[in-house]
């Protein structure tokens, strides 16, 4: 955590704008465009916004978690390891991240 | 029983299994909201405002690190265009229903009721426009107060647990656990291997431009690589 507070005038832009960016989304072929087609290249897009932003995301926090100062962290980075290969390998999300979490509690007592 | 209301409830059953995801989301969203100090009132109106988990968690992440509001903004959004996916779907199997239904269910239109809606609707052509949007209300009736509720539940939990005990990996854990499962091909796989390293790689730009600009060209390759696999396939 770098600084705990978090800037309210911020944090209220966020919660209304993203949540009506974010009903926007949802009500736009719904509500508005009905039976529009996308082009294909965009249809195609859309199908990897989640899964490139996702792993992205928590990417710098993996290899330089900010609790151990920004030092990589064996026991951070073989839950992370062990995350991604249990939920690519049995496809749920809730297994994988148990698999993590006893990981990362578990390693510093075998080490 | 009318077809609709049996639609509805094969709707809530269908849905009921997601609690063991979704409760311990939604209260690890709630818990770590409120050790970022946010308030119990600010908690809910987050969750009521986006009701889309990834996002919710994205945008806490970046308002901690204090990132540009355009760039929390940004991503958080990018989180959740997949729902643009999602609503061009639906929009053939319920755009007759009235404006006003369908303006609820677009509020309602999450991963889990949509997953659950377009499997039910391709498994049973004969589906009646009413039995089409009771399946969907009903998909999303276990989701609904189980997201809100447990976020409460966690924010609680959250105001007693001491902060040093705070989860600071709980968000990688739980975005790699959502991520690997979505890796169904090897174009998701460069889509977000690549993200991932150009991410890495371009850290030194201003803070969250290089997740913008890596994700963005994973994006990219992963849906370039998905048409000149098919292209090759014919």
């Amino acid at each position: 955590m770098i600084d705990p507070n978090i800037d309210r005038v911020q944090f209220w832009i966020v919660v209304v704008v993203l949540g009506l960016a974010t009903y926007a989304i949802r009500f736009s072929f719904l509500g508005l465009l009905g039976n529009r087609v996308l082009p294909g290249w965009l249809q195609r897009s859309l199908r990897y916004t989640a899964v490139a932003v996702l792993p992205a995301l928590v990417a710098p926090a993996v290899l330089w978690p900010p609790a151990t100062g920004g030092e990589p962290d064996a026991a951070r980075l073989l839950a992370a390891v062990v995350t991604m290969v249990v939920g690519l390998a049995t496809r749920q999300m809730i297994i994988a991240a148990l698999a993590g979490v006893v990981t990362l509690l578990g390693l510093p007592f075998l080490l | 029983m009318s077809a609709s209301r049996e639609s509805y409830l094969r709707g809530v059953r269908a849905a009921l299994p997601f609690a063991v995801v979704i409760v311990p989301f939604a209260m690890l969203f709630g818990l770590l909201a409120s050790e970022a100090g946010l308030q119990l009132y600010e908690i809910v109106a987050f969750s009521v405002s986006v009701f889309a988990g990834a996002s919710q968690f994205a945008a806490l992440h970046l308002l901690q690190d204090q990132a540009p509001l355009l760039v929390i903004l940004a991503t958080s959004l990018a989180v959740n265009l997949r729902m643009l996916m999602y609503s061009v779907t639906l929009a053939p199997h319920v755009g007759a229903a009235p404006l006003g239904v369908r303006a609820v269910m677009a509020y309602l239109l999450v991963d889990q009721s949509f997953a659950l809606s377009v499997a039910e609707y391709d498994k049973r052509p004969s589906m009646t426009l009413p039995e089409k949007t009771a399946y969907f209300f009903g998909a999303v009736t276990p989701v609904l107060p189980l997201w809100m509720g447990s976020t409460v539940a966690g924010a609680l939990a959250g105001r007693a647990i001491p902060p040093e005990y705070a989860l600071d990996f709980a968000v990688p854990i739980a975005f790699l656990a959502m991520t690997a499962p979505m890796i169904r091909s090897w174009p998701h796989a460069l889509a977000a291997g690549l993200s991932v390293v150009l991410t890495l790689v371009l850290t030194f730009l201003p803070y969250g431009t290089g997740l913008l600009v890596g994700s963005t060209i994973g994006m990219a390759a992963g849906a370039g690589f998905e048409y000149w696999r098919e292209k090759a396939a014919t």
